[in-house]
């Protein structure tokens, strides 16, 4: 087997080294009745016969580059230069470990020095972590520490909310003492929506939770909802899914979050059918020790030059055990390294250039598909995502235009099901959405209504 | 014939010993490069990737547009290929050599798995894609799920879990939700004082009391005491087997019939499953719920601290509250459960989407690769190597538990005792010797532990190479040698660091001078 | 007039406040400490609860109220300087002060000789 470099001969010398006669020797602890059991799987395989089983296995799915893509709803396809893979590849980053070693793993330690300064800035916060699993799980994450630091246990998610991220805060806050509130979503009226979670905030909240832009695509200024959401002592979390718009938006950090959560899938990380991606968290300096996750540090060595360690690690499990302010171990390094690669490429300029490609071609489709007769568009404010109401059932029409090539968006229905969203289309547009492609979707959409 | 008539020296030649007595110009030292953060390259207005012109047009933004400074500088292509290259040489990896760190299962990251992860039928899919144009990731999905079924005699796996705790935090949510649904409110979870610290840690997440149970002079779990704790508050019991002293709990059979005849369920941490992939199967031991690291087992990167990938499986008594979403067999093919019916007593999402499908192909990628033969081949590999380096070590350094051990042995700091070297010191002279140090005080019920994972990928003559520099090191450390130690690393890009400047003032960014 | 508790507390009494800190043997044995977290103003508790923590690099140790009472101030030096707990433990590092609900509780305190004695046999 190619991975194993042991031979027979070695196996036999290191036997009689520990002074036993077979390798079930060494496995005596195992109850006899349980070793070695009969496991009914395929026996090894040559590297180019796994190729070809998994590559078959690949081309059964549509890929996203092979065809007009407009999927979006909380994971984007953005271009990521050919650099970005290429330095995740080194296996200096790739075969490394979490860098408890500081001196062997300065490379991973100023990496995650640069991307925690790098999801500050974007966020318009004080301080971010190196990274939590995913978009939705930082955000269940923010929920409790919203806790910890108000000492109040209710938060309200706001209808707009990708479902998912909401599903996933329920799940995380079960069984601990939050009592979670969940509002209505109102994909054709964001202002009522807002309103209505602004009148909900009280005394007792101890977070709202706000994404922007929506998962139906709206942007909104939030900083209403921080006034209010301040003047009763309670935290205003600001979740962001598409990073990207932070080069033409305004910063949650400017319209007043407290603690920002985001997924940083979209700069430097594929689709990957979900995962693995990666988790943003960023909040204020003086919440710093009530933060969940790694945080890197930095400090000097003995020879006084600089240098970086992981630090405040009396927050985590590994230290403070069940009083830890979280259970998470890793973070999502190597997605985070090549986050922090893709903005060095971008830096400020390249993002906010990718940014306005992003709304030029958002703003193409809108208008492509208004001219539509029967489709309506509920967005007036938008990054390059928006919401079409369609004369017939979504899901239908996405399936139809997947016959025909064209992967159209997410029926709002796959997010909320039973919510009489049926007729809803969620469609993004990226900057790797070309003219033709566009014009593909308007005559296939067309088609397919008629 | 013509002749080169450039000659030129190619011996070295006598430096009287200044070799390293000077400051470089540059502040390099040879292939020691000094890095700057990209935030010192002073590059704000520039860009390294070519952006498509669109020209002017009307935002419809509602006036929110980003009208202050970012921040982020950007950098020409060929500089960040440098930066970050510059900065990966600072790494130790293990494709650059061993990587003994016990618990954490640092084997060879196949490239294959790289390779198939990037396909674009895997790589480039989103996932919210119709699902007539995903089949072949959910039979994936299916594949690596039917594999781990067999090889760990359980009826249900949960893929979704992002990581070991989550992983940790799926079982025991199974384990409450199934108490609850049987009107059965608990209280207590038991965890051994050796338990990795992420248990305890998800068990109050689930708003559990942790108790602890002793351990035994042999290192494994005192059944005796166990009992002694088990009545019906106690909800589960996480037990790491093989422990995290190496061990294999020789009664797991008696402390799973323990558990459950309390009406309690049986939790095990599957961190070191690796050992025994193809030689036990927890089902078959009692097991109620485990999870597998894919970054450790089955050879998914570690990545320098991440994405891991924490995959659950679940006995029949578990297998109903499974989070969404979980990949379904049709007429039609395979489908996606991705919402809970008002009959599904699933315990709910985990994760946004479903899981790391990246960890999930490169595992598939390396269990195929090794099939049920090689599979249990690296096992009894990765067992044998590190009872090697135990016999060939016990007369130098003090074992803890006496043998055999299973995929890591566990050494304490008692050779130590009066040389003036810490386990600390020790770990980071390993550092000079090219190797990346042992796993050090972990696990906390022996003083100054070192607990060294050697793993399957090692040959004979790098573990003999191993022994003989850590045997060098011990006769170093009791021949009075403190120096070689305190200062240690000498050789690594940089000295020691100080964690506890660090700590009292963080800076956790780059901020400009003033 | 100085008290000492089993968990390495010094309490020392003026009137009916005491000032509280953890003593030179305590700040020896947590090495380097980072962070030293302090109860609020106003604060009150019983004998034996949690009302601090206080961090090293590698650990985090709860602090155990000695004796019960309301805090009436807290030393906010050490925020800008967990240092001096280490460098001061009985002075400047003190952590904050209390008024005392229970005076009686005084006399289940060590006093200095005990506590020296207490440590020796540790």
């Amino acid at each position: 087997m190619r991975y194993l470099p042991l031979t027979g001969d070695d196996r036999s010398e290191m036997l009689k080294k520990i002074g036993v006669s077979s390798i079930d020797d060494l496995f005596k602890d195992v109850p006899a009745a349980d070793l070695n059991p009969e496991i009914d799987l395929p026996r090894h395989m040559s590297e180019m016969a796994v190729e070809r089983a998994l590559s078959k296995m690949a081309a059964r799915n549509t890929a996203a580059g092979s065809v007009p893509f407009f999927v979006g709803a909380g994971a984007y396809k953005h271009h990521v230069p050919a650099t970005v893979d290429h330095i995740i590849q080194r296996g200096e980053f790739l075969t490394a470990y979490t860098p408890y070693q500081p001196e062997i793993a300065q490379g991973t330690l100023q990496a995650i020095f640069e991307f925690q300064t790098q999801v500050a800035a974007l966020t318009g916060m004080d301080v971010a972590n190196a990274s939590m699993y995913d978009g939705s799980t930082a955000c269940g994450e923010a929920v409790l520490m919203a806790r910890r630091v108000t000492r109040k246990k209710k938060a309200i998610l706001c209808g707009s909310l990708h479902a998912h991220y909401a599903r996933v805060v329920e799940t995380m806050t079960q069984y601990t003492e939050d009592v979670v509130v969940t509002q209505q979503a109102q994909p054709a009226n964001p202002q009522a929506e807002l309103d209505a979670l602004i009148d909900a905030i009280d005394d007792e909240t101890s977070c709202v939770v706000v994404q922007n832009p929506g998962v139906f695509g709206h942007v909104l200024d939030l900083t209403p909802v921080a006034e209010k959401a301040h003047a009763h002592k309670a935290l205003l979390i600001v979740a962001v899914t598409e990073v990207m718009s932070l080069g033409m938006i305004k910063s949650p950090g400017e319209m007043g979050a407290d603690i920002v959560v985001g997924e940083g899938q979209s700069i430097g990380n594929g689709l990957m059918f979900g995962g693995p991606y990666l988790g943003l968290f960023a909040t204020n300096q003086k919440y710093v020790r009530q933060m969940p996750g790694r945080l890197c540090g930095e400090t000097v060595d003995s020879n006084g030059d600089r240098g970086f360690v992981l630090t405040l690690s009396t927050r985590e499990q590994h230290i403070r055990r069940e009083k830890a302010t979280s259970n998470i171990c890793t973070n999502s390094g190597l997605c985070a390294l090549a986050f922090t690669v893709h903005m060095s490429l971008l830096g400020e300029k390249g993002l906010r250039q990718v940014a306005r490609v992003n709304h030029k071609r958002a703003q193409d489709v809108k208008l492509a598909l208004s001219a539509i007769s029967g489709v309506e568009v509920l967005n007036s404010a938008y990054f390059n995502e928006i919401t079409v109401r369609l004369p017939g059932n979504a899901a239908d029409i996405v399936e139809k235009l997947a016959d025909k090539d064209i992967l159209a968006g997410v029926p709002a229905s796959r997010l909320y099901p039973g919510a009489g969203m049926d007729d809803l289309l969620i469609i993004a547009a990226t900057e790797t959405v070309l003219e033709d492609d566009i014009a593909a979707l308007a005559t296939g959409l067309k088609e397919v209504l008629s | 014939m013509s002749m080169n008539t450039q000659g030129r020296p190619t011996a070295a030649v006598e430096t009287d010993g200044q070799s390293t007595a000077f400051e470089s110009f540059s502040g390099h030292r040879g292939l020691r490069l000094a890095e700057p953060l990209i935030f010192e390259m002073d590059r704000e207005d520039t860009t390294g990737v070519d952006v498509e012109e669109v020209g002017d047009f009307d935002l419809e933004i509602a006036g929110l547009g980003r009208d202050s400074k970012i921040g982020c500088p950007g950098l020409p292509e060929p500089d960040v290929v440098r930066h970050y290259t510059r900065l990966s040489r600072k790494n130790y990896g293990i494709d650059m050599g061993p990587f003994p760190l016990g618990s954490c299962t640092m084997k060879h990251n196949p490239r294959l798995n790289e390779k198939m992860a990037r396909l674009p039928g895997f790589g480039d899919i989103h996932p919210l894609q119709p699902i007539s144009t995903v089949q072949g990731a959910l039979e994936l999905m299916e594949t690596l799920s039917h594999w781990i079924l067999e090889l760990t005699g359980t009826p249900a796996v949960a893929l979704s879990p992002k990581a070991g705790a989550h992983g940790e935090l799926c079982g025991v949510m199974a384990i409450r939700a199934a108490l609850e649904a049987r009107g059965d409110a608990r209280e207590v979870i038991l965890c051994p004082e050796s338990a990795h610290g992420t248990n305890p840690a998800t068990a109050a997440f689930c708003g559990y009391k942790v108790k602890s149970i002793p351990a035994k002079d042999n290192g494994r779990v005192d059944i005796e005491a166990l009992k002694q704790s088990l009545d019906d508050t106690v909800a589960a019991v996480m037990v790491t087997n093989p422990n995290t002293c190496g061990l294999f709990e020789d009664e797991v059979r008696e402390i799973a019939d323990a558990v459950h005849a309390a009406g309690a369920f049986f939790y095990c941490d599957g961190a070191n499953f690796n050992a025994i992939v193809g030689k036990a199967r927890p089902g078959d031991l009692g097991v109620d719920a485990m999870h597998l690291n894919l970054h450790k087992t089955f050879s998914t990167p570690h990545g320098g601290g991440g994405p891991g990938s924490g995959p659950v499986v679940f006995s029949d008594a578990l297998k109903d509250y499974v989070p969404l979403p979980y990949v379904v067999k049709t007429a039609d093919g395979l489908t996606l459960k991705e919402h809970a019916d008002d009959k599904d007593p699933s315990m709910g999402r985990l994760v946004a989407f479903h899981g790391q499908m990246g960890m999930y192909v490169r595992a598939l990628s390396y269990m195929m690769s090794h099939g049920s033969d090689g599979l249990k081949q690296a096992s009894e590999d990765a067992v044998l190597s590190a009872n090697y380096i135990l016999a060939s070590l016990q007369d130098v350094m003090t074992a803890s538990y006496e043998g055999p051990c299973m995929h890591e042995a566990l050494f304490d700091d008692r050779f130590l005792k009066d040389t003036g070297v810490t386990t600390l010191d020790f770990a980071k002279a390993m550092i000079d010797e090219g190797y990346h140090p042992m796993t050090m005080y972990f696990p906390l019920v022996v003083h100054g532990a070192m607990l060294i994972e050697p793993t399957e990928s090692e040959s004979k003559n790098n573990l003999d190479q191993f022994i003989r520099s850590m045997r060098g090191l011990v006769e170093e450390a009791k021949s009075g040698n403190v120096a070689r130690f305190s200062g240690a690393p000498y050789f690594a890009p940089m000295g020691r660091l100080d964690e506890t400047q660090a700590a009292r003032k963080p800076v956790l960014k780059y901020e400009a001078a003033e | 007039m100085i008290k000492y508790s089993e968990d390495h507390e010094w309490v020392s009494v003026d009137g009916d406040t005491a000032t509280i800190g953890i003593t030179d043997y305590a700040q020896n044995a947590l090495g380097d400490i980072v962070f030293v977290e302090l109860p609020e103003v106003g604060a009150t508790f019983a004998k034996g609860d949690e009302v601090s923590v206080v961090e090293s690099v590698k650990a985090a140790s709860e602090v155990y109220a000695a004796v019960s009472g309301e805090v009436t101030e807290i030393n906010e030096a050490l925020e800008g300087e967990p240092a001096l707990v280490n460098s001061a433990p009985t002075t400047d590092g003190w952590f904050f002060k209390v008024k005392l609900s229970d005076a009686g509780e005084l006399d289940d305190l060590m006093g200095e000789d005990a506590y020296k004695s207490f440590i020796e046999g540790l």
